[in-house]
C-alpha cells in the first residue's frame, strides 16, 4: 500500500475523525432539512452552551486518559458561582479580583480531589462522587435559596459579546487558546506521553520516571480550576449566581469525553474528538429542539448516542483484533 | 507515520474552528420587522404561541399549559408546548432560545430564575416574540406582560371566608398551620388574614396561635398534633401551604378531631382529594391552572395582535373567563382564589 493512501485509512481509522465527520455531516444535514440551523444566531447559541462544557472537557480529557475521572466538577462550578455571588454582595466589587478569588477556589478544592486520590490513594470515582454531594452541599450553606443578580450589565454583557463582525461570542477565543494549550501538553510533550502511559499502565509509568502522583494531583487541580472559570462564564452569563448553578453538568462533560473517543479505562483518546464531540452533542440538541423533538426524546437519544460511543470503538478495536490475529494465523504456517 | 497523523489531527482541528466562524461570519439576519397598527380590535389568527412551563412532565404545568392549549385553539394559533425535563435555568434558556429561532410569535413562560432567563427573553423579544410570564415571574424588564394567579389580599380574604364556612355561624378559636417563620409570602398572608378577622362579619373567630411546620411533611403533622393539645377547644385550622395543610389532613383524618375541627388552606386537588372525601377538609383553596393557562394564552394573542401593548388600563377579552385590564407593573390578575371541594375536587390532575 502507497504511503499517503495508508496515512488516510489510518486517519479515518480514528475515532476523533470519525466524530468530526459527523459534527460536520449533523451541521450539514441539519442546514439543509431544519429551518434556523443555517442561521448565525443557531451557532451563537450552540457556542454559548458549548463554552462551559468545553472548559471544563479539556483537563477532564487528560484525567480520564490517565484512568481517573473528576465528578465533582458541577459541583465546583457551583460552589464557585455561590462564592462569586457572596463576595459580590458583601462588596467585593472589582472583577478581576473576583475571577482571581473564584480561580484561586476552583484550584484549592480540586487540590482537595488531588490529595484525596494521590495522597490517601483513593479511587478517583469515590472521591470525587463525595465531593460532589461536598462542594454542592457547601454551595447552599454559603448562598442558600438565593440568587445574586444585581451585577453590572457591563459585565454580562461583555461576557457573551460577539467577535465584531459575526455572531460567535469572544469567549470562544479563551477556549481556543486553552485548548491550544491543553493539546500541546497532551500531544506534543513529553508529560502528554506520560499521561497515556499512566492510563495504560501505571505501575510501568512509574518505572519509566514519570510522577505518577503528582501529575495526578496537578491534574485536579488544573480540573478545578477550569470548573471554576466554567462557573464564572456561567455566572454572568446567566447574570445569576444560584447554588444550583450548573447541576448535572458533569454528566454532559463525561457524554463529551468519551463519546470523543476517549478510552474510559484510560490510555486511549485525543483532544480534537473531545472538542468534536462537545461541538457534535450541542449542535444535534439544539438542531433536533429546532425540529420540534420533545425533551423526553431528546434524553434517550443523547443516552443513546453515549451508550454507542462507549460500545462502539470497543467493538472496533476488538473486530481489528480478531482481524489482525486472523491474518497472522494464516501467515504463520508459511513462514 | 505518528507525526503524520498529528498533522492531519491538527489541520482537522483548524478545519473544525473556522467551520464555526465561517457558519457565524454571514451577517445577522434582520427578522421581519413587525407591523404597527392594524389594531382593528381583532385577534389575528395563525399565531404561534409556544408554552415553556419550569419543566415538562409536572402535572400542575400539564394542566396549565391544555388550558393554555384550549385557548390557542379558540384563537385559531398554533399551540406548542416545550420545555427541559428538569426544572434549571440554564436549560430553560436553551429552550427560549430555540423558540426565538423558530420565529414564536408568543413565548408563554414560568421562569426558573428571574434574572437568569432576563438575556435570552429580551434576546427573543428583540426577534419579535411577545413574552407573557406566569405562575413565576421574571424581572419586569424581561417580559411584556405577567399573568398573576392570586394577590396576597385574595388569598387571605378566601382562607378567612373558607374557614368561617367550616366553622359555622357559632365562630370559635382558630389556628394558624404557616411554612417557616420567615416565609415573606406566608407571613404577608397571615398580617392580611388578621385584617380580614378584624372585619364584623367574623368577630366571632378568634385566632389564638401561629405554628411552623417550615414546609415539612412530619414536622407539619406533629406541629398539628401539638396545636390540637394544647388548644382543647380549637375550631378550625388554616394551613395557606400545600405541604402543611396536606399533613395536617393526614392526622386529622386518623385522629378522633376528624369532623370536629375543621380545616382549609392552600392545597393541590391530588393530596387533598381523598382528605374532601373522607369529610376532614371541606373546601380548600388555589388557584385553577387551567384558567391562569388559558388567561395568558389570551393576553399573548391580544399583545402579538397588536390590541395591547401591556400598559396599565389596556383592556382584553380572555375567552370564557371575560375581560380583563392589565394592572400595575405589566401585571394581569387571574382573578379569586379558586375552590375546591367535594363537588369538583375530581375533575382535577395536578
Amino acid at each position: 500500500m502507497s504511503e499517503p493512501a495508508a496515512r488516510i485509512r489510518r486517519a479515518l481509522g480514528t475515532w476523533d475523525v470519525v466524530v468530526l465527520l459527523a459534527l460536520v455531516a449533523v451541521a450539514v444535514v441539519g442546514a439543509l432539512t431544519v429551518d434556523g440551523v443555517a442561521s448565525p444566531r443557531f451557532w451563537r447559541f450552540v457556542v454559548l452552551e458549548a463554552i462551559p462544557i468545553a472548559l471544563i472537557a479539556l483537563p477532564m480529557t487528560l484525567i480520564v486518559i490517565t484512568g481517573e475521572i473528576d465528578l465533582s466538577v458541577a459541583s465546583v462550578l457551583g460552589l464557585t458561582c455561590s462564592v462569586m455571588g457572596q463576595l459580590w454582595v458583601s462588596g467585593v466589587t472589582s472583577l478581576p479580583l473576583l475571577i482571581a478569588l473564584a480561580l484561586l477556589l476552583g484550584a484549592v478544592l480540586g487540590a482537595v480531589n488531588g490529595l484525596f486520590v494521590t495522597g490517601f490513594g483513593l479511587p478517583s470515582l469515590a472521591v470525587t462522587i463525595g465531593t460532589l454531594a461536598l462542594y454542592r452541599g457547601l454551595a447552599y450553606v454559603v448562598l442558600g435559596d438565593r440568587a445574586v443578580a444585581n451585577y453590572p450589565t457591563t459585565w454580562t454583557t461583555t461576557a457573551i459579546q460577539p467577535l465584531p463582525g459575526t455572531t460567535i461570542p469572544w469567549m470562544i477565543l479563551v477556549v481556543a487558546a486553552l485548548a491550544v494549550v491543553f493539546a500541546v501538553v497532551l500531544h506534543a510533550m513529553p508529560v502528554g506521553r506520560g499521561l497515556y502511559a499512566m492510563g495504560n499502565n501505571a505501575e510501568a509509568a512509574r518505572f519509566a520516571g514519570v510522577d505518577v502522583r503528582l501529575t495526578k494531583f496537578w491534574l485536579f487541580v488544573a480540573s478545578g480550576a477550569m470548573s471554576a472559570l466554567a462557573g464564572v462564564f456561567w455566572t454572568l452569563r446567566f447574570a445569576s449566581a444560584r447554588a444550583d448553578n450548573g447541576s448535572g453538568l458533569e454528566l454532559a462533560v463525561v457524554a463529551a469525553v468519551l463519546l470523543g473517543g476517549v478510552s474510559i479505562f484510560g490510555g486511549r483518546g485525543a483532544l480534537l474528538g473531545v472538542l468534536a464531540a462537545v461541538a457534535l452533542l450541542g449542535v444535534l440538541r439544539n438542531a433536533l429542539q429546532l425540529a420540534y423533538v420533545p425533551a423526553n426524546t431528546l434524553t434517550v437519544i443523547t443516552g443513546s448516542l453515549l451508550i454507542a460511543s462507549v460500545v462502539g470503538p470497543n467493538v472496533a478495536g476488538m473486530l481489528r483484533e480478531r482481524l489482525r490475529r486472523r491474518r497472522t494465523t494464516t501467515v504463520s504456517p508459511s513462514s | 507515520m505518528r507525526s503524520g497523523t498529528k498533522r492531519i489531527r491538527l489541520v482537522a482541528m483548524a478545519a473544525l474552528t473556522a467551520l464555526t466562524f465561517a457558519t457565524a461570519a454571514c451577517a445577522e439576519d434582520g427578522g421581519d420587522g413587525t407591523t404597527p397598527g392594524g389594531s382593528t380590535g381583532t385577534m389575528k389568527t395563525g399565531l404561534k404561541i409556544a408554552f415553556l412551563p419550569k419543566q415538562v412532565n409536572n402535572p400542575y404545568f400539564t394542566t396549565s399549559d391544555n388550558g393554555g392549549k384550549a385557548a390557542v385553539e379558540e384563537i385559531k394559533g398554533s399551540y406548542s408546548e416545550t420545555g427541559p425535563s428538569e426544572a434549571s435555568p440554564s436549560a430553560q434558556v436553551s429552550y427560549i432560545n430555540t423558540l426565538s429561532q423558530q420565529n414564536t410569535d408568543v413565548i408563554v413562560v414560568s421562569a426558573n430564575d428571574k434574572d437568569a432567563i432576563c438575556g435570552a427573553l429580551n434576546e427573543a423579544r428583540q426577534a419579535g416574540a411577545k413574552v407573557v410570564t406566569f405562575d413565576s415571574d421574571t424581572n419586569p424588564t424581561c417580559r411584556d406582560l405577567f399573568i398573576n394567579q392570586a394577590t396576597a389580599e385574595g388569598i387571605a380574604a378566601n382562607q378567612v371566608k373558607l374557614i368561617s364556612e367550616a366553622v359555622g355561624p357559632d365562630g370559635g378559636e382558630i389556628a394558624i398551620l404557616s411554612a417557616t417563620a420567615n416565609a415573606t409570602n406566608q407571613n404577608a398572608w397571615i398580617e392580611l388574614m388578621k385584617t380580614e378577622l378584624g372585619k364584623p362579619e367574623y368577630a366571632k373567630l378568634k385566632l389564638v396561635d401561629t405554628v411552623y411546620g417550615d414546609d415539612q411533611d412530619q414536622k407539619s403533622f406533629t406541629e398539628t398534633q401539638a396545636l390540637l393539645a394544647k388548644h382543647p377547644n380549637l375550631k378550625g385550622i388554616i394551613s395557606p401551604t400545600t405541604v402543611g395543610v396536606a399533613a395536617a389532613a393526614r392526622y386529622l383524618s386518623g385522629s378522633t378531631y376528624k369532623g370536629k375541627v375543621q380545616l382549609t388552606g392552600l392545597g393541590t386537588p391530588n393530596q387533598m382529594k381523598a382528605f374532601v372525601k373522607d369529610g376532614t377538609v371541606k373546601a380548600f383553596a388555589l388557584w385553577n391552572p387551567a384558567d391562569l393557562g388559558y388567561l395568558a394564552a389570551y393576553a399573548g394573542g391580544a399583545l402579538a395582535s397588536g390590541l395591547i401593548t401591556g400598559k396599565e388600563g389596556d383592556k382584553f377579552t380572555a375567552g370564557k373567563l371575560g375581560e380583563y385590564t392589565v394592572g400595575k407593573d405589566a401585571t394581569v390578575l387571574l382573578g379569586d382564589p379558586f375552590t375546591f371541594n367535594a363537588g369538583n375536587v375530581d375533575q382535577f390532575n395536578f
